[in-house]
């Protein structure tokens, strides 16, 4: 039954019913919530859908995308809990993007953070409609009504919502802000751990990625393009290409410098193989542009040259300069850290499925940011909104990569061009040599404790390829570099905060947890240096600073979350407790402990590892993470141990370096993961909470490194400040 | 020339270039899509198939030499039925994106064939050449030994936590 909106109000937030006869639909619009504010409906609405058919059907409808996080799960979970659904009979589907409801973009670990309150409104309102369905039919309160199992009961009468799904589409809806919400102590569906529904299609290849797209009389491309960051094709000879069987179309398509899109030589086949066969036979003269001389040693010493120079003050809290210089030597430290450019390297490769016809065009997209994808589509089609559809797919990795639109204009201008469906592909060489990557920086941070091991003076200056930068944003380069080391918890008496950017031509951009795994990686490191200097246990450094319940501002941003430091002592104390901190190991054995605040959710990690001859094996990760409410707690383990893998990849095997304006490391044969045998035991702790919930997808990612690498030095007396851990580092 | 296999217990007949890697003959031109495309030079795994009961990277083998071979994919793999190391991925919630699953699986598949008994360092030595980037290695671990000991008939794969 096709479903048609009815009756949209603004009352609180947007809402409609459709009365369509045989399904009660729903939709309502989930307003992003903006920090530090209540939710209001106002920015980036989105649309998402209650189903229920008269055969009792279910279906619920998530807007965001899965990429493996386990959205399609969690958001219809919520849903469900106020609709008192089992959730064995609940059908999940992804929302198509509707272009006058706009926020389906997925990241910044925001997805349940910030849908779930305006989910469980809709959903008690859809309750509060059947309910008054049934009580209307027996003729009795709807006070006297109860909900569960997908029915609503008065004493041991019954009726199913499938019985009650007509009557309750013609009743209006509840205002949103009056309807009667759950009470935590009443969840069945929110708290518990429930199986992901997109699990068992992913076990027997039925599971839709972007790349398993296919669409009658499609075709396949592929883009040549400039090795050099910033490089383009002054011309091209497609003539032994154009001869290949299969072989389609050889065109140039232009580089877009909004979504930083490379441009390029495109192939066009009727298998991707050929297209990709084709593709090496072409002659290209390339312009390689102002940046082919770049490598990363170059990088390192502009960083240098940076830090030793006068930088920008962004916060400035007391004197550390004069108290730094006043402390006496034994107690003062100055240590630099870098990290290096790290890949996204999701297992699929970028891709989109495009087809533009005079009057339409849709898009099959494996993508974090279907409303940009569409806007590409719209550009390079000329076509108004209304007539472009973008279907969201599932996706192999995200973890930042997919919220760019560079691939989606590129299948655009391919598409434009043949006239068919186009599936354009990337290589694994394209996808890592032309990634938006992790930035590289450089930190140095200088400070003293006293004799009490208070921290007098704590000085940060840093320098990075600042992402903020890199995209023309109008907030200054910093904006995007320095995360929560703007609200240290540690509240040192003197606090001083210096950045520059540094130039580079390599693309950049929101790699899993973003600032944060550098500026965690630092924080936390040079924690454990000033506890180290002041004598004390890290562990217990840490919570002698973090006082009872103090909330400490964001320094730069006062509409910022402030960060409370009960929360994150308490994810230590967790992590601590769990991990067995201060229990002796065997020799060549050592922990490492580490919090960090980002995404308003809190995560300790303790990290146990062994060295033998310079070789670290990582043997044990204990977790606790403070989230608020944990929706589907089986998913928030998963992406716990998801990110710290993440996070110990990044850490101790994977890099991208620079050499003459390209990236060194194009495939898995050079980018190393860590391995299942060198995979450690991962514990997930989750501290109870009744807060509303905040992000998971990233915040343990921050908080491994430096854990980590406190645990090396544990055991070698080595301290590792440049990410990842290098050849010989521990020799 | 046309180059006959069987895939999934059919006869198929193919007319591409031998030298084409088999994924691609099972992607674009046999639609069987369950077998994916990750780094096309045998590094991560994604792409692994059974050729006559062998695990084998498909992004480099030339479809030349699977003439008159059995090939088993993903979608062939339990014959729509669902297969204990199948079983055992949804009860240990394996999965997290899902693009590297059909490689895993069919790698453990034909390692559990070799070895019906094995220790957690014995799958951890089969499986380490298969990459995740969602790091559920250690959820993978345990769905191995799952199987294994479902398939020996000590217990059942379809635990709690299983199914849809």
């Amino acid at each position: 039954m096709s479903a048609t909106a009815a009756g949209m109000t603004r009352r609180g937030l947007l809402k409609s019913v459709g009365s369509v006869g045989a399904a009660l639909v729903i939709s309502f619009e989930v307003p992003r919530q903006v920090k530090g504010e209540p939710a209001k409906p106002v920015i980036n609405p989105v649309k998402a859908w209650i189903k229920i058919e008269q055969n009792g059907t279910v279906t619920l409808a998530y807007n965001k995308s899965e990429m493996g996080q386990g959205i399609s799960t969690a958001l219809p979970m919520i849903l469900a809990e106020e609709l008192a659904l089992d959730w064995k009979d609940v059908q999940v589907e992804h929302a198509m993007l509707d272009r006058e409801h706009l926020g389906q973009g997925t990241g910044g670990s925001g997805s349940v953070a910030g849908s779930c309150t305006p989910m469980r409104k809709a959903g008690a309102a859809a309750r509060e409609m059947l309910v008054t369905a049934a009580a209307q039919r027996w003729d009795v309160s709807p006070e006297s009504c109860s909900v569960r199992g997908g029915a609503v009961w008065h004493g041991t009468d019954k009726l199913s919502y499938g019985e009650l799904v007509e009557s309750a589409s013609q009743l209006p809806v509840p205002d949103f802000e009056k309807v009667r919400l759950k009470k935590p102590e009443e969840f069945q569906i929110i708290g518990k751990p429930m199986p992901r529904k997109d699990i068992p299609s992913k076990t027997d290849g039925s599971a839709t990625f972007g790349l398993d797209v296919r669409v009658p009389g499609m075709v396949y491309a592929v883009v040549a393009r400039c090795p050099v960051f910033g490089g383009t094709a002054k011309s091209f000879d497609a003539t032994k290409a154009k001869a290949m069987k299969g072989v389609l179309d050889v065109f140039q398509i232009e580089a877009d410098n909004g979504v930083h899109s490379t441009g390029g030589v495109a192939v066009v086949a009727e298998t991707t193989y050929i297209a990709m066969q084709a593709r090496k036979q072409l002659q290209i003269d390339w312009d390689y542009g102002p940046h082919a001389s770049e490598s990363s040693e170059t990088l390192r010493r502009q960083f240098r040259r940076l830090v030793d120079s006068q930088m920008k003050v962004v916060l400035n809290q007391g004197d550390a300069d004069a108290a730094i210089s006043g402390a006496p030597a034994e107690k003062r430290i100055e240590c630099d850290y870098e990290l290096g450019f790290q890949a996204h390297a999701t297992m699929e490769p970028m891709n989109c499925t495009v087809h533009i016809q005079a009057d339409r065009a849709e898009a099959w997209a494996p993508t974090q940011a279907p409303e940009w994808t569409a806007e590409m589509i719209g550009k390079v089609s000329g076509l108004p909104p209304e007539k472009i559809a973008v279907h969201t797919t599932y996706m192999g990795g995200g973890f930042g990569r997919r919220y760019q639109a560079d691939f989606a204009l590129e299948a655009a201008q391919v598409a434009k061009r043949v006239g068919k469906p186009v599936q354009l592909v990337w290589s694994r060489e394209d996808d890592m040599t032309h990634d938006f990557y992790r930035p590289a920086s450089y930190h140095r941070v200088s400070g003293a404790v006293d004799k009490d091991g208070n921290i007098v003076a704590w000085r940060h200056k840093s320098t990075s390829t600042s992402i903020a930068q890199y995209w023309g944003d109008k907030a200054p380069p910093e904006s995007s570099e320095l995360g929560s080391s703007v609200q240290n918890p540690y509240l040192p008496k003197n606090y001083k905060l210096e950045y520059l950017p540094a130039d580079s031509g390599v693309p950049r951009a929101w790699w899993r947890s973003v600032e944060a795994s550098q500026i965690g990686f630092v924080m936390e490191s040079f924690m454990d240096e000033l506890a180290h200097a002041a004598g004390a246990d890290p562990y217990e450094f840490r919570i002698a600073k973090l006082g009872d319940g103090r909330k400490v501002k964001n320094g730069t941003d006062p509409k910022g979350t402030p960060l409370d430091t009960a929360r994150f002592k308490g994810v230590l104390q967790l992590a601590a407790e769990k991990s067995g901190w201060g229990k002796p190991l065997p020799s060549g054995r050592g922990r490492g402990i580490a919090a960090h605040f980002s995404f308003d959710s809190y995560v300790a990690n303790v990290v146990e590892v062994s060295v033998s001859n310079g070789t670290v094996r990582v043997e044990r990760v204990t977790s606790a993470v403070d989230i608020g409410t944990a929706v589907n707690p089986e998913g928030v383990r998963a992406q716990v141990e998801s990110a710290i893998i993440y996070g110990l990849t990044a850490a101790l095997k994977s890099e991208i370096t620079i050499e003459n304006g390209r990236a060194v490391e194009s495939n898995f044969n050079r980018f190393a993961t860590l391995a299942m045998k060198e995979t450690p035991q991962i514990d997930v702790h989750i501290v109870p909470s009744t807060l509303e919930p905040t992000g998971i997808g990233e915040p343990a990612l921050p908080p491994t490194a430096p854990a980590l690498m406190s645990a090396i030095f544990a055991v070698t007396g080595k301290r590792i400040r440049r990410l990842p851990l290098k050849r010989g580092d521990l020799a | 020339m046309a180059i006959s296999f069987e895939v999934n217990g059919q006869a198929k007949s193919v007319d591409v270039d031998p030298q084409t890697p088999l994924l691609w003959v099972l992607r674009d031109t046999l639609n069987l899509t369950g077998t994916k495309y990750g780094c096309g030079i045998a590094a991560c795994g994604a792409c692994t198939v059974h050729i006559d009961g062998e695990p084998a990277r498909s992004c480099v083998f030339p479809v030349a030499s699977v003439a008159g071979k059995k090939v088993t994919t993903i979608e062939g793999l339990a014959n729509g039925h669902r297969h204990p190391v199948q079983e055992a991925w949804i009860a240990e919630q394996a999965v997290q994106c899902g693009y590297c699953q059909s490689g895993q699986i069919m790698t453990a598949v034909a390692f559990l064939k070799k070895n019906p008994a094995p220790t957690a360092a014995d799958v951890d030595e089969a499986m380490s050449n298969n990459i995740c980037r969602c790091g559920t290695a250690q959820r993978m671990r345990a769905a191995v030994l799952r199987a294994a000991e479902a398939m020996r008939g000590k217990g059942s794969a379809n635990a709690a936590g299983g199914g849809q």
